[in-house]
């Protein structure tokens, strides 16, 4: 199709590695299989760690195509932490308000970040080539990492302690072992073919056409949804914000939709006409899709530990893609950094499938709702459906129930590793979720964020009140006050904190401890736990 | 006079509404609604106030 002919926007040469050829096969800590969003991320967080990282691709280029657009403020902060936040939200759109339509009426809009005083904001759209060319620049800084593009997996042999990989690469086949590897290889992953697991779950029969288009239009930056409207009558379309004038139209067609058809550029650019009327506009990318919600029954398979979607796959109502893919990176790398370097043992390992299962489950559960109201099953699902689209513009009630997609949001994790509370909290910090962000001054005078000044490692963040308790080794010690300024107040309101209290954040920023007042003894056994060397 | 609450209820509104899909899942058109009246009834003697019923009525009347 001419319309996708376009882009190949970012090419990598294939490099011969020495590895390839080595007499006995090279062993390495870690590799990582797939150079997307999930993978790129994974890599670049444990590289920043001090563990080497073999990543491998079997393209050669940065996928063009309509793919991920919606990223969440939690995989921004990720993303911020791993050095490329700020540049993302400079490039991309930034969003937080939707708006959903019945017929053509808004029938009502919501604002996913109500609040002031973060960091990052609620959504940015970009591309998902930009991103992933960012990370790909970011890990290109990182000299732990060694990236081999056109180096394919193709098979694959658990052994007691470790893994042996054959990648084939234009040079022929070699092989690898790896203490631990990670699958980062997408929906259709060949490291779970090659273990034979199936991906069991539910396939949606309606339609979607996906189509991207090049458009100067002065419409304001907002999600908009609607349910019947009358350009498309009887199904749903979504609008959103891509930077470049690059505009995301996502057109429901019914299960019975023809998809040779629905993708002649003439067919497509007629909707589009009744959906935009006379302004002009260019096709940049089509395409038909039909959504699955599923997972893996487990992420971890001995020394092989899936991330993203080769573990969970959701509809994309809801951004919840490639944004848990990049929290299950995050919650990773933290881990098996603390394993690889003997500070924890592998059965903290466990703690990544059982937190990101809990997420996996959260995200599908939202998308298969979501689904279920844009595309009902049946007649009588349809009509109950209506009946809530009916009584919205009347009843409050039936708005809360118009479900057009809720947008991803961090878990907050049910996990050991969390030290439950002996005082009660209010504010918006809750256990187990990430931190919530708030300004802060630095010690120089210069503003700043909470998330920016405990960057990737455990720390204690106390409001001091006399000496500071003794840290166990490894936990950076962070005084509100000292430190860091609360300039606008909001660290005591979003954590309830009164003077000596203290707040224990792991690696990735969630917090998993917290007291009014604190003893070294109780630092060093929340940190153990956090570490999973107790239950 | 009571008043009928239309404000959401629901600390978990989509719940709410799973529970009313997966009611119907699997039913035809007629039996889910006469599944529908059934819960009518139920929900209008747990109400158990003609003033708030009659008002529910006029508002589902008002929504076609």
């Amino acid at each position: 199709m001419t319309a996708n002919a376009r882009k190949s926007i970012y090419s990598y040469g294939y490099r011969r590695s020495p590895d390839q050829d080595a007499a006995t096969p090279v062993r390495r800590p870690v590799v990582v299989v797939g150079a997307g969003p999930v993978g790129l991320a994974c890599a670049i967080d444990l590289g920043l760690r001090g563990v080497p990282v073999v990543l491998i691709d079997d393209a050669d280029r940065i996928g063009e195509g309509s793919r991920g657009i919606c990223w969440s403020k939690r995989t921004l902060e990720i993303l911020d932490r791993l050095g490329v936040g700020e540049k993302l939200v400079a490039q991309g759109v930034t969003w937080k308000i939707g708006k959903v339509f019945l017929g053509d009426d808004l029938v009502f809009s919501f604002d996913l970040l109500p609040e002031a005083g973060h960091k990052m904001p609620a959504f940015i759209n970009l591309q998902q080539y930009y991103l992933e060319k960012a990370l790909c620049d970011r890990a290109g800084e990182i000299g732990e990492i060694d990236l081999r593009w056109k180096n394919k997996l193709v098979g694959l042999e658990p052994r007691n302690d470790h893994v042996r990989l054959t990648v084939a690469t234009d040079d022929g086949p070699y092989t690898l072992d790896a203490d631990w590897l990670i699958a980062a290889d997408g929906a259709r992953s060949s490291t779970r073919d090659l273990l034979g697991l199936t991906f069991a779950g539910v396939t949606f029969e309606d339609k979607f056409l996906i189509a991207d288009i090049r458009m100067a239009a002065n419409i304001s930056t907002e999600r908009r949804f609607w349910f019947d409207p009358s350009f498309h009558t009887g199904q749903s379309a979504l609008m959103h914000r891509q930077p470049d004038n690059v505009w995301r139209i996502d057109l429901q067609l019914g299960p019975d939709a023809d998809v040779v058809e629905e993708q002649k550029p003439e067919r497509v650019t007629a909707r589009l006409k009744r959906m935009l009327g006379d302004r002009p506009f260019e096709l940049e990318w089509i395409s038909i899709y039909r959504f699955n919600c599923r997972r893996l029954g487990r992420f971890v398979h001995g020394r092989v530990v899936f991330v993203g979607d080769s573990a969970h796959q959701v509809s994309p109502f809801g951004a919840r893609g490639a944004n848990s893919g990049i929290q299950d990176a995050e919650n990773l790398a933290w881990k098996l950094a603390a394993v690889l370097k003997g500070e924890a043992g592998p059965a903290l390992i466990d703690s990544y499938e059982r937190e990101r299962i809990q997420a996996a489950d959260e995200n599908i559960a939202h998308s298969t709702r979501s689904t279920d109201f844009i595309a009902p099953h049946t007649k009588a699902e349809r009509n109950l459906r209506n009946a809530v689209l009916a009584l919205a513009p009347r009843a409050d009630f039936a708005q809360r129930m118009i479900n057009s997609g809720r947008l991803s949001v961090a878990t907050v994790y049910d996990s050991p590793l969390t030290t439950p509370d002996e005082e009660t909290f209010a504010g918006s910090a809750r256990l187990g979720a990430p931190a919530p962000d708030c300004p802060v001054r630095r010690r120089d005078g210069g503003a700043s964020h909470l998330l920016q000044s405990v960057p990737g490692e455990f720390t204690l963040l106390t409001m001091r009140n006399g000496a500071v308790p003794p840290l166990p080794a490894g936990v950076r010690h962070v005084a509100v006050g000292e430190d860091v300024v609360d300039s606008d107040g909001l660290f005591a309101e979003r954590f309830d904190a009164t003077p000596g209290a203290a707040y224990l954040l792991r690696p990735d920023q969630h917090l998993c401890a917290r007291w009014r007042h604190v003893d070294g003894a109780k630092i060093a056994a929340a940190r153990d736990r956090a570490l999973g060397k107790r239950a | 006079m009571s008043k009928l609450e239309t404000k959401s209820r629901f600390a978990d509104p989509d719940a709410a509404y799973l529970a009313l899909v997966e009611a119907r899942r699997g039913l035809s058109e007629e039996q889910a609604a006469a599944l529908d009246t059934r819960l009518a009834l139920i929900l209008a003697n747990h109400i158990g106030d003609l003033d708030v019923l009659r008002e529910a009525i006029a508002l589902a009347k008002a929504a076609k």
